[in-house]
């Protein structure tokens, strides 16, 4: 094609304002689950108010919780068990749903059925029920929690690579591969993977705010991390009493559940766009 | 004098990338266009005769916008126009006729609905008169049950039927310019006759105007009045039909010509072939192939291949010819071992391949390679060129770093691509470019034989025609044998030396390279070989009528 350039081409990524805010605040999130507890001004055991439900001040800049602890140091320390549960549990789910699912349209037959139904008979039961279910079972730690949400969220992660990649096995450059004598291994990885990464990476992201909430739910529910423990959930489990006050110690961890959600959501819409433009 | 009915002066038409850079793809392009004449747009694809073609609508395709000039139709101007304007004109004064009427066409409504949907949306007549018009269309058109064929759905009826109304889509609201849009392109031969017979039949008898884009030379010369020539966005000669196709002057209008003439076929001398007892380098024999579960009668559910037979010799080249759904591709597929056979054998230099793919051993695997028809989805969009022509040198022969490179680059040499294109990813290549890709990935293993599957059938006659060339080459080089499947009668006829005919599924008869299209028997191969288009203009008005009926 001769086409004549009227101005000049530019390279790189491209990605619009919303994307850059909402990654800034994943960001923000993430290195406070790493080293916020360090710049905790209390520690987060430690009684440091004589009143409940305290308001904001100098000293406590969130407030004081039902038993006069600092708010804000709380929810340093609960970041961790949040983005910390929720980002092991996502990675397993989506890993093990995204290598299953592919294996599953390029092997096809009996093993795509089988794999298929039991999934879908998983992912059939309510996932809090579920949840309830095995933690009243085996009872309530991190590792539990995480292969907990990791196996509920799985069905999911599988259905949705095993769509998009049944798409992709039928192209013709697959149907090369296999005439080539490639091996399972390489077509998943070479051949399709690659050409699934968009929609697998915003299905990611999809399913981190899921497990975020998932996990609050548990938390409020009691049966998510123990305390003296805590995370965004169980501070507003633990400070639900506050409503009635309008205490900030309620307030603040919502909008920090509201706000790490929001932002993965608005940052899978807004990826960054590669320019790939040449004349 | 009377006026023309449309007058394009200087057009300018721009598009805009997602950098934002601004490209012209229309630079400059003037044309009349007087009652009731057809002109005809031809060029090669991204030469712009789909968006003038548009314009004349006062359209443009997304991201493209109309930056000078004028189109006037019936002397009104349709780029300075509102668009609540132009949508009075379009279906009245100017109707559109798309390349696929397949996507053209909602799955999910009767076709008459579609078909008489402009009048009502233009109020020209009640629902009741524009059935009658319609039918009227659709007995004009030559189309089976006229009476009541509105009444199925899309998918019912074929994709020649379906061409044919979406013309009776666009003649409804009686436009006095109709566009068409390589309306035949996607149509096998045989159909393409009846098509083209009941456009030419149709607008001959209104009288209208029309503007029918495409690429083929020969089947514009059946239909056209004059003929403008594109090339870049630009005009590079215009005349009537008689004269381009006789006395064309421009270089590239030359070229296309000189594309549809019947290269000289030479016989591939293979190099001590006759000296010991011959033995097929590929033999087939028996082919029971097909889709779905195995029945008790031991095939499968919906069998496309039946007791196919057939032999390729060291050195030389079989065709395989026959419409679509005749199971051209099918055969190809069973040899490569993608669809394993029912029943039959594939015996590659005298030993027994296994029916799937997966159980043939590496070296049996390397020796035969396929190269699918679209380009644009048998290379991987995400993996770079040197990636997609390294995988087999690494798989096949072990070869990796530098001189995985330097014969990367030896790949590119061959199929006659500059080396710099190597970090290039598939989407910036163009279709020639892709094709050549395509093909350089077969050579890589270092095959005895390439399946050619419809290689050039998406390539314009150019492009397509060199392919050709780079293929005979290779084989003379490289010393391969080809089994060149296609739906187009003059390139089978130009490289190979058998040709199998084939028709559902079955082989219809076996022809000789000098037997073309001559020695044909078999009605069917008769068929076949008539409804190739030939660059006289008369060839479709002296076809005997009921040329269709004889298969």
């Amino acid at each position: 094609m001769s086409q004549t350039p009227v101005s000049s081409p530019r390279f790189g990524m491209r990605m619009n304002a919303t994307g850059i805010i909402s990654g800034l605040i994943i960001l923000c999130w993430a290195v406070i689950a790493v080293i916020g507890p360090t710049f905790a001004p209390h520690a987060p055991g430690d009684i440091v108010d004589f009143d409940f439900f305290g308001p904001m001040s100098e000293q406590l800049w969130l407030g004081s919780d039902y038993l006069g602890r600092d708010i804000f140091s709380r929810i340093l320390l609960g970041t961790r068990y949040t983005v910390g549960i929720s980002f092991g549990a996502v990675c397993i789910a989506c890993f093990s749903g995204v290598v299953l699912g592919m294996t599953a349209a390029v092997t096809g037959g009996y093993f795509d059925t089988i794999l298929s139904r039991v999934l879908d008979a998983l992912n059939s039961i309510p996932s809090k029920l579920f949840g309830l279910v095995m933690v009243a079972a085996i009872g309530s730690s991190i590792p539990v929690l995480v292969i907990l949400l990791a196996v509920i969220y799985t069905p999911g992660s599988y259905r949705f690579a095993r769509a998009l990649a049944v798409n992709c096995n039928t192209m013709d450059y697959v149907a090369v591969a296999r005439a080539r004598g490639e091996k399972t291994l390489y077509l998943i990885f070479q051949e399709i993977l690659p050409n699934i990464t968009g929609p697998v990476l915003a299905d990611l992201g999809l399913r981190f705010v899921f497990i975020v909430l998932l996990l609050s739910g548990l938390s409020f529910l009691g049966l998510g991390v123990q305390p003296p423990n805590a995370d965004w959930g169980s501070l507003v489990k633990e400070n639900i009493g506050g409503l009635a006050f309008a205490a900030p110690a309620v307030i603040a961890p919502c909008l920090a559940i509201a706000s790490l959600t929001i932002s993965v959501n608005l940052l899978i819409d807004n990826l960054p766009v590669k320019i790939r433009d040449r004349s | 004098m009377t006026k023309p009915l449309v007058e394009v002066q200087d057009l300018r038409v721009e598009a805009q990338t997602d950098a934002g850079r601004r490209v012209e793809i229309i630079k400059g392009v003037s044309l009349t266009i007087n009652e009731g004449e057809i002109v005809a747009l031809i060029g090669e694809s991204g030469s712009g005769k789909t968006t003038i073609a548009l314009t004349l609508m006062g359209y443009t395709r997304t991201g493209c916008r109309i930056s000078g000039g004028k189109t006037l139709l019936g002397g009104r101007d349709l780029v300075t126009m509102s668009e609540r304007d132009r949508q009075k004109l379009r279906g009245t004064d100017v109707a559109y006729v798309p390349q696929s009427a397949a996507a053209a066409f909602n799955p999910s409504h009767r076709l008459i609905d579609q078909v008489i949907e402009v009048a009502g949306i233009h109020r020209l007549m009640s629902r009741t008169e524009a059935k009658i018009k319609a039918i009227e269309l659709f007995h004009a058109l030559a189309l089976p049950d006229p009476e009541t064929i509105g009444d199925r759905y899309p998918h019912q009826v074929s994709g020649g039927q379906l061409q044919r109304l979406a013309a009776a889509m666009a003649l409804i609201g009686g436009p006095r310019l109709v566009i068409f849009d390589e309306p035949t392109t996607a149509l096998d031969v045989t159909t393409q006759i009846e098509v083209l017979r009941a456009f030419k039949s149709v607008m001959r008898k209104g009288g209208m105007a029309g503007v029918y884009v495409s690429h083929d030379l020969a089947v514009v010369a059946q239909i056209a009045d004059r003929i403008i020539v594109l090339k870049g966005g630009e005009i590079q000669e215009e005349g009537s039909t008689a004269q381009i196709l006789e006395s064309a002057n421009h270089p590239y209008t030359r070229q296309l010509l000189a594309a549809f003439q019947p290269k000289p076929f030479a016989a591939p001398t293979p190099a001590a072939a006759e000296t010991s007892v011959q033995r097929p380098l590929l033999e087939v024999t028996d082919i029971f192939a097909g889709f779905g579960p195995i029945q008790s009668n031991g095939l499968p559910y919906k069998t496309v291949l039946r007791n196919v037979s057939c032999k390729l010799e060291r050195g030389h080249n079989l065709g395989l010819i026959g419409e679509s759904g005749s199971g051209k591709s099918t055969l190809a597929r069973v040899i490569a071992g993608l669809l394993p056979a029912a029943r039959g054998h594939v015996q590659l230099d005298g030993r027994e391949l296994d029916p799937t793919a997966g159980a043939r051993s590496k070296e049996q695997l390397r020796r035969m390679q396929i190269v699918f028809q679209l380009a644009d989805t048998a290379l991987n969009p995400s993996r770079s060129v040197a990636d997609i022509l390294g995988r087999p040198l690494t798989f096949y022969h072990g070869q990796t770093g530098a001189a995985r490179e330097a014969r990367v680059g030896e790949l590119l040499d061959m199929v006659q691509l500059p080396r710099a294109l190597r970090h290039r990813m598939p989407g910036e290549l163009s279709g020639g470019q892709k094709q050549r890709v395509n093909f350089a990935r077969a050579l890589a293993a270092k095959p005895a034989i390439i399946l050619c599957d419809e290689i050039t059938s998406a390539l314009d006659t150019v492009v397509a025609a060199a392919i050709i060339d780079l293929l005979k080459n290779l084989q003379r080089e490289l010393g391969l044998s080809y089994v060149f499947i296609s739906h187009d009668l003059s390139t089978v006829q130009s490289i190979c030396d058998q040709v199998m005919v084939m028709q559902h599924g079955e082989m219809v008869e076996m022809l000789a390279n000098d037997q073309l299209p001559a020695g044909a028997r078999h009605p069917y191969s008769k068929l076949l070989f008539a409804s190739v288009p030939k660059l006289d203009p008369g060839w479709l008005d002296g076809l005997p009528t009921d040329i269709s009926e004889h298969a």
